[in-house]
């Protein structure tokens, strides 16, 4: 896993709530074996038009969003489906952080395994990002996980919650099935016990 | 010696039972007793598994069917795209290399995964069950903890038989009371979701309780388990009780015989204990609970089928009603307007929500001695070639076909359209499935999910229709 220590970078504003994982990738992308590649279907049926062309009016398309590697998005993003094409395409379009004021549980366990880091922020925060994002779209934003610190524009800093483990591997770029499999002997002690 | 041991809830139970170490600031490992894997999620799991040169360690544990991208028309018709394809073979594969029983496209015993799960008697109360699959809730009806997880957490249980968890919160929705004719267990959900909204149980795992809980089947049971994670909770669970223990005797995998007699003994151990706290509690009254419709793009976008549309003022919160007014646009439907009598073109009942035996018996009564109206598509897809079967020994295939429904094959179908059963764009379909995402049914497809009853209701009269005005006549 890519590690993440930390990021500057503007942002894609997408103001909305509930954008479930059938909206950041559709179904229909889910028949592949691969994990790569998805990024091109980020939020597909917003981004296309039917002739299969960009839809300008979606902000993924808009030349301020390319190079971007921050979503701030509305409330409870990444609810329903457990896919994890959907950080997979999130992570393969480029983006290595969302800010929104909250997350499904799912999406949030997903993304953390794949580098993406969800960063949780208050109502507040949000909307003066939200702002000030909209109004400059070259609004740059750090975010910094050792310290789990927000900053922007003039003076804006916030913390943000991690549980130590997550952050640990966020940082390091371990991968949690290398430390799961390190206690072997204590699940065959478990299994043994249960039988 | 008196051990005075507090309190538990049904969720702490099941957790202590399978904690494997437990250390401070860390999340826990807990051990997995079922892991139930398909097409879709597991590709890039197994993958994984090769490329650190690891095998999986309980595929014991591990069942495998095909439900996502299958066919549900009969085998001379199958067409099953490139990728499909390539995707239920590479299962087949996977499943040979490692060991794994495997309910293929075709098998007798192939169906929905979470149907074919309490089935065929693999989940049963007290087990820890996950699958890459959010409404893998579905099994919590038995007192099983079972969640959704991703593939990289499909691969961690294919290598450890563990997940790394940190401990939910206990949220209790307690629904007390009777339902009256024409609501069901879908109902109950449904208002859930609507009353707390898709974000409202996250962080927690919900036990349901209540007189109107214990009223219900099984089927009733797995219905509202299943959309625990609509209201955004990743676990549903029902304690065990004799209704339980009558679905599961008998069954393929469940003990048998002495040991049967010893597992219930175990199981009814199963109950979050008197003076036992949750962190939050919610109460529906089921004597007030009327048919449920949704009106959005996402399942707490709901309310009572009689009732009118919110109206966009009702939304104080701009981006709600930002929300609000996007889903209005999507839907193209008028805020403040009722649903009722709003003409439809697809009736879809089925998906792990709704697609049991009883879930089927209910929408034939509603099509007995009727006809679907006019320029509806209906599809009726049972869960399991078990449900099938049985649906088809109680005449119920005649009496959808003789109403003009089309009687399929199991599968997911158009829950989640991956499979060539999809709305068209500006469709409306009244469906018994789980999430009415733009989208989720076919791309530009608009979807209101309601209740077998009231489905079966809408395609009779070829409009959205309360179901309560075909039970009384």
């Amino acid at each position: 896993m890519a590690k993440f220590t930390r990021l500057t970078s503007y942002a894609v504003p997408l103001p909305e709530e509930n954008v479930d994982t059938d909206q950041i990738i559709p179904a229909r992308f889910l028949k592949v074996t691969d994990k790569h590649g998805l990024g091109d279907s980020l939020f597909c049926d917003w981004r296309y038009l039917k002739d299969g062309s960009n839809n300008p009016d979606f902000v993924l398309n808009e030349p301020a969003s390319q190079g971007a590697q921050i979503l701030l998005a509305g409330n409870n993003f990444g609810s329903g489906s457990s896919r994890e094409h959907a950080p997979w395409a999130l992570v393969g379009w480029g983006f290595r952080a969302i800010i929104s004021t909250g997350f499904a549980d799912i999406f949030q366990s997903n993304s953390l395994k794949n580098g993406l880091l969800p960063v949780q922020v208050s109502e507040s925060v949000y909307k003066a990002l939200m702002e000030a994002v909209q109004l400059d779209r070259s609004t740059e934003i750090t975010i910094d996980l050792q310290t789990q610190t927000v900053t922007a524009l003039d003076g804006l800093e916030t913390t943000f919650p991690i549980d130590a483990f997550s952050k640990h591997c966020l940082l390091e770029g371990i991968d949690q099935l290398g430390y799961l499999l390190s206690f072997d002997d204590q699940i065959s002690h478990h299994e043994q016990q249960r039988t | 010696m008196t051990i005075i041991m507090k309190p538990r809830t049904l969720f702490q139970k099941v957790w202590d039972e399978h904690v494997v170490v437990e250390e401070p600031d860390r999340p826990a490992v807990l051990y997995i007793d079922l892991h139930l894997i398909h097409e879709v999620t597991s590709p890039q799991a197994f993958t994984g598994l090769r490329e650190r040169g690891i095998g999986v360690r309980r595929p014991d544990k591990t069942i495998a069917t095909m439900d996502h991208s299958t066919p549900t028309l009969p085998k001379a018709l199958w067409v099953i795209d490139d990728q499909a394809k390539a995707q239920l073979g590479q299962l087949e594969r996977n499943c040979k290399d490692f060991g794994i029983e495997l309910y293929a496209l075709g098998d007798s015993r192939n169906g929905i995964v979470h149907v074919i799960g309490p089935e065929r008697g693999f989940t049963q109360p007290g087990k820890t069950i996950v699958c890459g699959d959010s409404h893998t809730s579905t099994h919590g009806a038995f007192g099983a903890l079972a969640f959704g997880i991703g593939t990289s957490e499909v691969e961690h249980v294919l290598a450890t038989q563990c997940l790394l968890q940190r401990k939910a919160k206990t949220l209790e929705v307690r629904v007390e009371g009777q339902l009256m004719p024409g609501v069901t267990a879908k109902d109950i959900i449904l208002a859930l979701c609507s009353k707390i909204g898709t974000g409202g149980g996250t962080g927690y795992v919900i036990e349901f309780t209540g007189s109107a809980i214990r009223a219900l089947d099984m089927e009733g049971r797995m219905t509202v388990c299943n959309m625990s994670i609509e209201a955004g909770a990743r676990a549903g669970m029902i304690g065990p009780d004799e209704t339980t223990f009558a679905y599961l005797r008998g069954r393929d995998r469940v003990p048998q015989a002495a040991d049967w007699d010893a597992a219930v003994e175990r199981w009814t151990q199963l109950c979050t204990d008197e003076g036992a706290v949750f962190d939050k509690t919610v109460v529906i009254d089921a004597n007030k609970l009327e048919p449920m419709i949704t009106y959005g793009t996402n399942p707490g976008m709901g309310m009572q089928i009689s009732d009118p549309m919110p109206t966009t003022a009702r939304f104080e919160d701009a981006s709600q009603r930002a929300a609000f007014e996007k889903a209005m646009g999507y839907m193209d439907l008028q805020p403040g307007q009722r649903l009722l009598g709003k003409k439809i073109d697809v009736v879809f009942i089925g998906s792990c929500t709704n697609s049991r035996i009883s879930d089927l018996r209910m929408a034939a009564g509603v099509f007995s001695g009727r006809k679907v109206a006019q320029g509806v598509r209906t599809l009726v897809v049972p869960g399991s070639h078990d449900i099938k079967k049985q649906a088809e020994a109680e005449g119920l295939d005649q009496i959808f076909q003789e109403a003009g429904a089309e009687w399929r094959e199991p599968g997911c179908s158009m829950c989640i359209a991956m499979n060539g059963d999809n709305l068209e764009p500006g469709q409306y379909a009244v469906s018994t499935s789980n999430r009415n995402f733009e989208g989720r049914q076919g791309k530009g497809g608009r979807t209101f999910l309601a209740s077998p009853l009231t489905a079966a209701a809408s395609a009779v009269k070829g409009e959205v229709t309360d179901p309560r005005s075909l039970l009384l006549s």
